[in-house]
């Protein structure tokens, strides 16, 4: 293959991986920009979204878009639930204690998953038959495909929630300013609430998609998505909804050429060597603005 | 009566410094001088200009234009640090203790640029440890028994009543050594006789102390009381300066200021 | 001037605290010799005694500076690899390996804080946790220390004398550093960080002090770590890893020394008797930590010491103790 057909080729598989960080990195960026929490969970509610489209599809027998709906639903309410239960109760206790119980609940999640469905990894079963399409030698597969339409039609629908709907415009006001929108009367236990739910179910559409694109699921598939989706969300600022699918695609491409061109072993390496750059260079992110301290 | 302004006794000068954020002009043509051994007020409405003038002074915040010198060497550029172990120390307006830990450390962490050990003397106990952390915890029992803070060392510094730990601040700065001390609205929530013992304290510690005294004030009474000058500020500029009594009779002030009150 | 902290009583302290050393020494040393200990847990204690290495000095970054590095784990493979390295291959002895493991694991925390330390918070912790993770992959990817399947054949040179010793050193390194000015200076940062700079610290050494004495000393426990065992792999040290040590801290009590040896003794203790149900113990675990949040977020000793609690009235909390929940309301 040559170099330019190479790097086009990657450039595809980047902007796959890309979009499914992007998806996670939205629920990142939602529940950082209302709560200031970094929910060290979000990668294993991922994780139970991709073993629910597994169940869904496997022991249900449903199709793909069915199996996509349930996993989407129940993880949403799987999210809310780990809201109210654990994170509800520390509204005003020390952002700390807020982290560190984010930690306690991924590896709750984790274990307990790996208690109910074993630490086996289970193969992802084939829902579409594998078609290719091949543009003169770059060769976009059914998958590739699917994860681009589907990441597509989500972005619409959560711009369209997040620009036009009141629930969404009370999001905004409440990521910008979460007691001021309090007294404007909006229930922020309620936005908060919608937020990990919408967060969560990206989340779990993610998961199912990185099941039919990599055949293989297991209980701790959440943990390093989970952190790159974070890193996504800083390089294109973090609480800001674009700049998380920004740099989540970027992210993705980044991936897809080191490992391409250079090594797969450092394409864990490359994702982290981006966050700290980013940190140290603009750690506002693409898209952030500047603030300072007031003395 | 107000001294004249000689360069041999000028402690601390300000000339032609404006601070801008994100453009707005939080200070514009700022000039300003304190003498060695002087009390000196910044009066102003809220949000003209006084506290960014503390942070330019102490290095918080970096002047956009202007020259800001200190026993007349320049001190833009420096960091808070270096600023203060060059002699000037503050208070906030906005109270920050360290209110986790207790009154006495509180203290001692200020004495931190004047205490000759280092990082392994410490860790194994030896050469003037024992020495240093003895003349230190004796010189904070000191300031404390100044601010009537001495029965309360052990307390944690949070836990302290608001007047208390307005006094602390000031004790607190007075432990790292300044010839100049700033004091960001030290009767800031006191009532008539916390304002007046604090009146007080000033007056004795600067001449205790040989110290040179800036002070913020909203109580009218406490600054025209105590400063020997007062600067005006209104919206970022210097609308009057000169004694209690010229500033008083200023109709710029009146208007803007005095008036408004009355 | 005995009430607050007479430098009579420094002295004092630091003695019985180094007899009550000497006495659990030979109490330990001869469980250990007279094999009333079964070896697994003999290998624990050692583990225990590491992860006390780990734990101090993390809380030292944590809990004394008040900044939040979640790659502590990375300094102790840095320390484990320059260790085994020197033992193995060039047959140095052991006290050399150590040493030059945590200056080695220093000095890396002193380039890294540099930079890093500026961030606050949440940036802070996400950098650290990459930095940790750098560091593993980089180690993974170089031939010479065996790449991911791990470094082989490393001499079994820990043993409890050493690890016991070296955790009183590090104990006392950093009792000491603590209770001196450059210490203070370490708690102003983490009260007011502004505060701190305007009565004349320099906050950005004191910052990469921390880091740098923390990371030194989790080098320390790296070397000791790696030597109890005949193959050590970059698996060892990945960001789980960190995340062990931060709960140990935190169970413990951010800024308490006493809490830290607790917190890595029943974390250890825990880990260990749950060894044969991997799956539980990682839920009673996570469970353990979440509840451990709602109702005693300053951890199990908050700012305390076991020997600032030594006079009676003291043992059941100062006043308003109890009050302090960390949690606010409104």
């Amino acid at each position: 293959m040559e170099m330019g057909q190479q790097v086009l080729q990657q450039l595809v598989n980047g902007i796959s991986l890309g979009s499914i960080y992007a998806l996670i990195a939205l629920g990142y960026t939602m529940i950082y920009g209302i709560i200031k929490l970094i929910n060290f969970a979000h990668g294993d509610i991922y994780m139970v979204g991709a073993y629910i489209g597994f169940f869904a599809i496997t022991q249900a027998g449903l199709s793909i878009v069915p199996a996509l709906l349930v996993s989407l639903v129940t993880t949403a309410m799987l999210g809310m639930l780990v809201e109210k239960l654990a994170y509800k109760p520390l509204r005003h206790a020390p952002r700390l204690s807020v982290l560190i119980t984010a930690i306690g609940v991924s590896f709750f999640l984790e274990y307990a998953s790996m208690y109910f469905v074993s630490p086996t990894p289970r193969t992802f079963p084939a829902v579409m038959d594998s078609v290719a399409i091949n543009i003169g030698g770059l060769v976009i597969n059914g998958q590739q495909l699917l994860i681009l339409g589907i990441t597509f039609v989500l972005m619409v629908i959560l711009t369209y929630i997040v620009k036009f709907t009141n629930t969404g415009k009370a999001m905004r006001a409440a990521s910008f300013d979460t007691e001021t929108a309090q007294l404007m009367g909006i229930n922020s236990d309620r936005i908060i609430s919608i937020t990990f739910g919408i967060g969560s179910a990206l989340a779990a559409v993610a998961g199912v998609l990185v099941g039919i694109y990599y055949n293989s699921i297991d209980p701790l598939m959440g943990i390093m998505p989970g952190l790159k989706a974070f890193v996504a969300a800083v390089l294109g600022g973090i609480g800001i909804l674009p700049g998380a699918v920004v740099g989540g695609i970027i992210l993705g491409v980044v991936e897809a050429f080191v490992s391409g061109f250079i090594s797969s072993t450092f394409r864990d390496a490359a994702a982290f060597a981006i966050l700290i750059i980013v940190l140290l260079v603009r750690p506002t992110g693409i898209f952030g603005k500047n603030t300072k301290e007031k003395v | 009566m107000a001294e004249a302004k000689k360069e041999s006794k000028v402690l601390l000068e300000a000339k032609d410094v404006s601070e801008v954020f994100g453009g707005l002009k939080a200070v514009s043509d700022f000039n300003f001088y304190i003498n060695k051994g002087e009390l000196v007020g910044l009066i102003g409405p809220n949000g003209a200009g006084k506290t960014t003038a503390f942070n330019l002074f102490t290095g918080v915040y970096q002047p956009t234009t202007g020259e800001i010198t200190f026993g007349g060497k320049s001190i833009v550029g420096l960091k808070p640090y270096q600023i203060t172990q060059r002699g000037v120390a503050r208070t906030f307006q906005n109270i920050r203790l360290f209110s986790e830990l207790t009154v006495l450390d509180n203290v001692k962490i200020a004495f931190h640029d004047h205490v000759k050990y280092g990082v392994l003397e410490a860790v194994l106990r030896v050469g003037r440890y024992y020495k240093e952390e003895e003349r230190i915890e004796q010189e904070a029992l000191k300031l404390l028994d100044i601010f009537h803070l001495k029965d309360k060392a052990g307390e944690l510094a949070k836990n302290l009543p608001y007047g208390a730990q307005r006094r602390l601040e000031i004790a607190r700065a007075l432990a790292a050594g300044p010839k100049l001390l700033l004091l960001d609205e030290p009767a800031a929530g006191m009532n008539p006789q916390e304002t007046q013992e604090l009146m007080e304290m000033i007056r004795w510690i600067r001449k205790k102390f040989g110290l040179t005294v800036l002070l913020i004030e909203h109580d009218m009474n406490l600054v025209m009381g105590i400063c020997e000058r007062i600067y005006v500020l209104e919206y970022g500029m210097v609308i009057a300066s000169g004694t209690p009594e010229e500033v008083q009779k200023d109709p710029e002030v009146i208007r803007a200021y005095l008036g408004g009150e009355g | 001037m005995d009430k607050f902290s007479g430098m009579k009583y420094l002295k004092k302290n630091d003695a019985v605290l180094l007899g009550f050393a000497i006495v659990l020494f030979a109490l330990l040393q001869g469980l250990i010799s007279g094999k009333v200990l079964s070896s697994f847990w003999q290998l624990n204690v050692l583990i225990i005694g590491i992860n006390i290495i780990m734990a101090v000095s993390l809380n030292l970054i944590n809990g004394y500076t008040g900044q939040f590095s979640l790659g502590h784990a990375g300094f102790m493979a840095v320390g484990a690899y320059v260790g085994v390295v020197l033992t193995t291959n060039f047959h140095a002895p052991f006290v050399v390996a150590l040493l030059a493991g945590g200056l080695s694991a220093a000095f890396l925390g002193f380039l890294i804080g540099i930079p890093t330390l500026r961030l606050n918070g949440d940036y802070l912790a996400i950098a650290t946790l990459g930095l940790g993770e750098i560091i593993r992959i980089v180690i993974m990817n170089i031939e010479y220390v065996g790449g991911a399947a791990g470094f082989k054949g490393i001499p079994h040179h820990t043993n409890f004398a050493w690890v016991f010793w070296l955790t009183v050193i590090a104990l006392f390194f950093i009792k000491n550093f603590v209770n001196s000015t450059h210490g203070r200076a370490c708690l102003a940062i983490r009260e007011n960080e502004i505060a701190a700079e305007s009565m004349g610290i320099n906050t950005t050494k004191y910052k990469v002090l921390a880091f740098a004495i923390g990371a030194g000393f989790a080098g320390i426990a790296g070397g000791l770590f790696a030597h109890c065992f005949y193959l050590i792999s970059p698996n060892s040290f990945t960001f789980m890893a960190s995340f062990n040590y931060l709960i140990m801290v935190v169970m413990g009590g951010m800024g308490s020394i006493t809490g830290s040896i607790a917190g890595a003794f029943v974390v250890t203790f825990l880990s260990a008797a749950l060894a044969s149900w991997p799956e539980f113990r990682m839920i009673i675990y996570a469970l353990a930590l979440i509840f451990l949040m709602f109702y005693r977020p300053q951890g199990l000793f908050g700012y305390m010491e076991i020997t600032s609690m030594r006079p009676l009235n003291r043992i059941f909390g100062r006043p308003g103790e109890k009050k302090e929940g960390g949690r606010t309301d409104g």
